[in-house]
């Protein structure tokens, strides 16, 4: 009796002093940062009159998380960091309960439930193997990372007599796991029970393209030129390219052997073996595919080349870098698949540096959810020949 | 009479007592060289070191000091996406607090360096902590947010996928940062205050890692902007160029100094240069094919310049002419970390952990080298009679224990 009011008690002193609208307003003023440091005199003292609110407001300040700009994200982070040490250090209750609730529904963000499960972990060091063998197939990246950690570690450490119970387990393990380092590993294992993974389903990497080039980048040129083949697609058209010649789509296939292999390896269509090793020269890479249902969608890809992305015919990212470093994933641009016939394009430029180490013109792409699971999409991609 | 006299006495012991700060890249000033007396000459993992905290993740920021605090960033998470400011009692190494950002901009770099490259920066009230992926952020000293921004929220194409080191730096109200990169590049000052543009200039395109430093022209200060394309000086409070020395080709790693009122500048050859006045162009004083650093960036103090090159070669040159006085080969090994003069001597620090201790002067007078198993690439300050190290993993506090 004498907890239950206790309880009561605390609860009214910190959520009760905290009006939910006046909340909500504070909430707001933060997320109202905008570019250039606008907005941030306000924000700053919405952020301390938030703060001074104390424990009860966290869960609100999650909640708030979900819909904010990137910016007012990590304004609402520090927030919840310095209510959480201010109660640690004034002994204060943190509602562990409500961020216990908060983080197992996977409606909210994945970072502002992360953020619950950091805030639970501080209390009690035991949450993560109590919480995280559940969170295999989490929505969020941070979470189910760390889930696939604990049970990557676990079967790394077990000494398997079965050579099928191996092959389960990790297997089972690989429909979770979508980092690069992770999938490597188990990968890795696999392998020793004498199966190969195919990386290029696993990460969804389109392998079957059309390539058309050389257009001209010489000095640069090409990367802001629309070229003809970003206005329209058509499998017959003929087109000017680079010195007046005349170009065509072709065909081209990547096969990768399946197993551990570099990821940087996989999928990766190099343009100089389909081209020669031109210099200040352009190509596209065209692919189709269709998916059943319309989705959100990640075109993630790698490439040491300046590119541009399309998804039917909408730009969704540029960069013009040149040869500082290739990593798969390293270029990503979103957008949303519709249901049947989608239509994707990647621009590529090379420039006309001579080192050794700037030689190379080549590019993956892979089509991926926002975790990085290969997106449900089947490559329709029509032939010359 | 008493009364005066005893505020006399007080101010006295205040400052006899007050450690100099270390606040920024490369310690107080920026150049390397601190005001510190009575720092250790001999230390290991066994003498004193006076404590070692954990870090949780690499960094090639140096750490800062002021008010009995020291405050240091590392990367964090998967793929460095997060950015990590921590806060300890300089006298305990007792770990304050620890702050996070989720990084906005690409995390991608060359296996050398890493997010947590630029050094921040503190004000005694404020830390001001800029990260290679455009993140930017302002504590108070107990860990209050008090402005964030993301540069690449602002400028979308800024960044580059080797990475970017150059450290901000502070004059009167304003932060002021070099953004030189693959994409939109500008160096900007910033209300420290609010996080709010007070100016913003274009500045070249490409990758440059050279921090901007703020020197004493003829009593007018001066923020030096270094790059490939030469030394620019602009006001730091408007942003307005003042002169320039395009012919000085910078190279992309170590910073400028300054000493005596002259400018010495890592470059295809190392530079002596006397700043513009007025509408006096800068002047070449003399340069030096000998003396070209690396990543270490130089020190000079009582006419003597200081130049680490990559491989532990030191040499001591006559800042008046150039002339090579003596050279010295540091132990075997790679170095990363800019040199630190203070109290005498010459700390120059290798990646492997040992610290060569020179005296300064004429003469090269190798006095110890120490040895802690870490790997260190960031360079050491200087504050409260201790000398502050940064490894990979671990923040070390060195001096006298007794």
């Amino acid at each position: 009796m004498y907890r239950m009011f206790a309880c009561a008690f605390v609860w009214i002193l910190f959520v009760g002093a905290a009006p939910a609208q006046e909340v909500a307003s504070l909430l707001l003023r933060i997320k109202a940062v905008g570019r250039e440091g606008v907005g941030n005199v306000d924000a700053a003292r919405a952020w301390k009159e938030l703060v001074a609110k104390g424990p009860g407001v966290m869960p609100d300040i999650l909640t708030g998380m979900d819909d904010a700009n990137p910016v007012a994200v990590n304004w609402l982070r520090g927030a919840v960091e310095a209510i959480h040490d201010r109660a640690v250090k004034g002994g204060r209750a943190i509602p562990a309960d409500k961020l216990e609730a908060f983080l197992k529904d996977t409606r909210h963000a994945g970072r502002s439930r992360r953020l619950a499960y950091e805030c639970l972990v501080r209390l009690d060091p035991k949450t993560p193997e109590r919480l995280l063998p559940k969170m295999l197939d989490d929505p969020g990246s941070e979470l189910r990372r760390d889930a696939v950690a604990v049970k990557l570690n676990y079967g790394l450490r077990t000494a398997f007599t079965d050579g099928e119970a191996q092959r389960q387990y990790f297997q089972d393990l690989l429909r979770y796991a979508r980092d690069n380092d992770q999938v490597n590993t188990i990968t890795k294992e696999l392998k020793k029970t004498g199966l190969d993974v195919d990386l290029t389903a696993q990460f969804g990497f389109v392998t079957r393209w059309l390539l058309v080039g050389p257009f001209d980048n010489v000095k640069g040129v090409g990367f802001n030129n629309a070229y003809p083949p970003e206005k329209a697609f058509d499998v017959k058209s003929v087109f000017v390219g680079k010195d007046g010649d005349q170009v065509k789509w072709k065909d081209y296939t990547v096969v990768t052997k399946a197993g551990p292999i570099d990821l940087k390896k996989v999928g990766l269509v190099d343009l100089n073996d389909a081209f020669g090793k031109l210099k200040g020269a352009v190509v596209y890479g065209y692919a189709a595919i269709e998916s059943r249902l319309e989705r959100p969608v990640e075109l993630r890809a790698g490439s040491n080349n300046a590119v541009r992305m399309y998804l039917n015919g909408k730009e969704i990212y540029f960069r013009e870098e040149y040869h500082h470093g290739f990593d798969m994933d390293q270029h990503v641009g979103k957008g949303v698949l519709k249901a049947g016939r989608n239509e994707i394009l990647i621009k590529v430029c090379q420039n006309e540096q001579t080192e050794s180490w700037a030689q190379l013109w080549s590019f993956q792409l892979r089509v991926c959810d926002a975790l990085g699971g290969a997106a449900p999409v089947t490559n329709v991609t029509p032939k010359v020949n | 009479m008493i009364r005066i006299f005893s505020y006399v006495v007080m101010l006295l012991l205040v400052g006899a007592i007050r450690a100099e700060d270390a606040d920024q890249f490369r310690g107080a000033g920026g150049l390397g060289v601190s005001a510190e007396k009575n720092l250790p000459t001999h230390w290991s993992a066994a003498k004193n070191l006076r404590w070692k905290a954990a870090l949780p993740g690499k960094g090639l920021s140096n750490p800062v000091v002021a008010g009995g605090r020291v405050y240091v960033t590392a990367t964090g998470a998967y793929k460095q996406k997060r950015e990590v400011v921590l806060c300890f009692d300089a006298k305990t190494g007792k770990k304050l607090w620890e702050r996070q950002v989720w990084a906005t901009g690409t995390t991608l770099c060359h296996p050398k360096t890493n997010m947590a490259a630029p050094t921040p920066i503190t004000d005694g009230e404020r830390v001001y902590a800029l990260f290679a992926t455009g993140d930017l952020v302002a504590y108070d000293k107990d860990g209050d947010l008090a402005w964030y921004r993301s540069l690449v929220g602002d400028y979308p194409t800024l960044g580059n996928n080797v990475g970017m080191a150059a450290s901000p730096t502070i004059w009167n109200d304003l932060l002021i940062l070099c953004m030189e990169n693959a994409g939109e590049s500008f160096a900007v000052g910033i209300d420290k205050n609010t996080g709010e543009n007070r100016w913003r200039i274009a500045r070249p395109r490409g990758i440059n890692w050279v921090s901007p430093i703020v020197i004493r022209n003829q009593g007018q200060a001066e923020v030096l902007l270094q790059g490939p394309t030469g030394i620019d000086a602009h006001d730091p409070l408007t942003g307005k160029k003042k002169w320039s020395a395009p012919g000085i080709r910078q190279g992309a790693y170590a910073s400028t100094t300054f000493g005596d009122g002259v400018v010495f500048a890592p470059s295809s050859k190392f530079t002596a240069l006397r700043p513009g006045q007025g509408k006096q162009e800068p002047k070449v004083l003399w340069q030096s094919i000998k003396l070209r650093p690396g990543y270490c960036s130089p020190v000079v103090q009582g006419g003597l310049v200081y130049v680490v090159n990559g491989g532990g070669i030191v040499n001591c040159a006559d800042a008046r002419t150039g002339y090579i006085l003596w050279t010295h080969r540091a132990k075997q090994g790679s170095y990363t970390a800019s040199p630190m003069l203070a109290d005498g001597k010459l700390f120059v620090l290798n990646e492997a952990g040992v610290t060569t201790v020179m005296q300064t002067g004429r003469e090269a007078n190798v006095l110890a080298e120490n040895r802690i198993d870490d790997t260190f690439l960031a360079s050491p300050v200087a504050s409260g009679g201790a000398i502050f190290l940064r490894s990979d993993g671990a923040l070390y506090c060195i001096g006298a224990t007794k």
